[in-house]
Formats: C-alpha cells, sequence, structure tokens
C-alpha cells in the first residue's frame, strides 16, 4: 500500500513539474542560480545512484559481482555503445561473475 | 542579377511545401528511430520494475503517469534497495526537475494554452525537446528557417505520440514477461539499474561537464549509507548539488543549461 502512495506521489509530482513548465513565466530561467542547481540536480543524483547501487546494499557497505557488472558498463558507455547494449552488458558479465564465484 | 536568396525570390506554395516535405520525412524517421529504441529500453525498465518488487499495475502506472525514463529508474531503484517509497518518490521528483525547465524553454514553440496544456505537458521530457531543437534545426539547415517553427512542433509531437504510446506497450510486456524470469540477481539485473544510471549521466559529464560534482555526490552518498536509512544518501546527495550550484564557483561546469 505504501509502495502505491510512492508510486502516485512521485508519479503526480512529476507531472506537476512538467505542466509547471508549461506554464510559469519564462523569466523563471533568468535567474542563473535555478540555471545551476537544475543543471546539477540530475548530475548528483545520477552520480549517488550509481554509487549507492553498485557497493551498497540495505544501507551496508556490499563488495561483490556487480561492480564487475557496472566496471564493464562503464567501459561500453565510454565507448557511446547503445543504451540496452550497455544494461545487457552489465547484467550479463554480473550474472557470469555469479556463476563462477556463487555468493558474489 | 538574379539570386536564389529566398528573401529576394518568393516563391509560390508549391515551393513550401516541396521544401517542407523532405524535412517532415527526416523527423518522422527520427521520431520512431527514438520511440523504437526507447521501447526497448522500456521492456528492461518493465522487467526491473517487477523484480525490483513493484506490481505490474504499479510499474504500468510509472510508466503512464510519471513518463520519464530517469525517474522512473530512480523510484524503483530506491525501493528495490529497500528505501522508503517516499524517498524513491522524491528522488524521481527531483530527477524530473529538468522536465519543467524543458518545459520553460518550450512554452513559446509548443504555445499550448487551454484544454490542449495538460496533455501536452505529459509529453515534456528529454527525448521530445531534443527533437524540437533538432526540428528547427533542420528547417534552418534546409536553408527555409521560416519553417523552424513548424518543424520543431513536428519534432515533438511525432516523437512524444511515438514515444508514449511504445514506452507503455515495453513496459507491459516487460512487467508481464518478467514474472517468468529467475531471480534478477541470477540474471545480474542488479547490475543493470547502476549500469542504465552510469548511461544517463555519462552525457552530462562529457565537455567540461561537472566532473567534480558529480564525484563529491556519489562519495557523500556512499559515506552517508550506513548511517542513516535507505534512499536518503541519495537525497543528501542532491542537497550537495544545490549548495554547489548555490555559490557561485566553477566546479559546476562550463554549460550549465544543457
Amino acid at each position: 500500500m505504501t509502495l502505491w502512495i510512492g508510486v502516485l506521489v512521485g508519479s503526480i509530482g512529476c507531472y506537476l513539474l512538467k505542466l509547471a513548465g508549461l506554464s510559469l513565466p519564462a523569466s523563471v530561467l533568468a535567474n542563473v542560480r535555478v540555471q545551476r542547481i537544475a543543471a546539477l540536480l540530475p548530475v548528483v543524483l545520477l552520480a549517488a545512484l550509481v554509487a549507492v547501487q553498485t557497493i551498497t546494499d540495505g544501507g551496508r557497505l556490499v563488495f561483490d559481482a556487480r561492480i564487475a557488472g557496472v566496471a564493464v558498463a562503464g567501459f561500453a558507455v565510454w565507448r557511446r555503445w547503445p543504451f540496452l547494449v550497455v544494461l545487457v552488458l552489465a547484467a550479463a558479465t554480473t550474472a557470469l561473475v555469479r556463476l563462477v564465484w556463487p555468493g558474489s | 542579377m538574379p539570386s536564389d536568396d529566398a528573401s529576394s525570390d518568393p516563391r509560390p506554395p508549391s515551393a513550401a511545401l516541396a521544401a517542407w516535405s523532405p524535412i517532415r520525412t527526416r523527423l518522422r524517421r527520427d521520431a520512431f528511430g527514438i520511440a523504437l529504441a526507447t521501447g526497448a529500453y522500456a521492456v528492461s525498465f518493465g522487467a526491473i520494475s517487477v523484480a525490483s518488487g513493484l506490481d505490474v499495475w504499479q510499474t504500468v502506472a510509472l510508466s503512464a503517469v510519471m513518463f520519464s525514463g530517469g525517474s522512473q529508474f530512480g523510484l524503483v531503484g530506491v525501493v528495490a534497495g529497500g528505501g522508503a517509497p517516499l524517498a524513491g518518490a522524491l528522488t524521481a521528483v527531483l530527477l524530473g526537475v529538468r522536465n519543467g525547465l524543458y518545459g520553460l524553454r518550450m512554452a513559446p514553440l509548443l504555445r499550448a494554452g487551454g484544454w490542449r496544456r495538460p496533455a501536452v505537458a505529459q509529453l515534456v521530457i528529454d527525448e521530445t525537446t531534443a527533437m524540437a531543437l533538432a526540428g528547427q534545426q533542420e528547417a534552418v539547415d534546409a536553408g527555409r528557417p521560416e519553417l523552424a517553427d513548424r518543424a520543431g512542433r513536428f519534432g515533438f509531437f511525432a516523437t512524444g505520440i511515438a514515444l508514449f504510446t511504445l514506452w507503455n506497450l515495453g513496459t507491459l510486456i516487460g512487467a508481464l514477461g518478467a514474472e517468468w524470469l529467475p531471480a534478477p540477481t541470477v540474471l545480474g539485473l542488479d547490475a543493470a539499474v547502476p549500469a542504465a544510471f552510469l548511461a544517463l549521466l555519462a552525457p552530462r559529464l562529457r565537455h567540461g561537464g561537472p566532473v567534480v560534482v558529480a564525484l563529491l555526490a556519489a562519495a557523500v552518498a556512499v559515506a552517508a549509507s550506513p548511517f542513516v536509512p535507505v534512499g536518503i544518501p541519495v537525497l543528501l546527495a542532491a542537497l550537495v548539488g544545490v549548495v554547489v550550484g548555490w555559490v557561485p564557483n566553477r566546479l559546476a561546469g562550463q554549460d550549465a543549461l544543457r
């Protein structure tokens, strides 16, 4: 049930941001601080999500096969390979490492 | 002296049509290509979302109402790690701030007032904004700047409608298919989520992007992880962005608005 609340709050919040964008006066963009923070938010959030999802699990530091998968993904991203290739390589690498070293 | 310059050569209406037709064909093709690629991405979203503990309906609702890939993965990622759903929702909303920014930029082009605005707003995302700008550029490159706004709108709506359709279709297929898959860790799907974030992050760090701020945010989030509830470290990283963006400095990167 709380999962539904999260889904709905997040979804409606995201939609209202889009609606606000079309409704607010363009002068909002003139504020340099707004520009800088808005440009930085995706960067800091995505960077944090990459790190947290790669080396933590349930709030603890955990170093396992995910690191290998994300490292390979990093190489693929650097080579500018397509998005789906990045995802598949990350999953396949991680699955393979776990197959060779069970429990990793 | 005869000239090919458009300003000194008022062409008949058929010439305008002749110029518009190839622009429209290219935009339509590009829009479909983007929609197809993101549709395949949606299949992986659907599968990962269900593997992370959301049910099929919640997954489908995210794609229909949230309709923003980064935000959807953000919510699912936090929930998958054991975080509170509201922390996931807040992460998704913060990731969606950029769509509001795109809207500010797109509003003069789209001129969506009245009853159309709520529907058009849902389509304002990374891909449609990029295609609107590409459409405008396409017309300028073709030597027909007077068609720029028309091409921009066409790029926006062709991409938006195709993408919304295939995104939701792909999500449904992935979500239903996931029920037959083995455990997510066996397939390595737990590594596919951070890989997706990495792929979304990389274009923002190229060409003088804020690499130092990204590393700082990652370090703060990891360092905080053992001490605060799951999902909160990512929100603390958002604070890093707010603080760095508030004070003028060189860390914020060269191109602030992309």
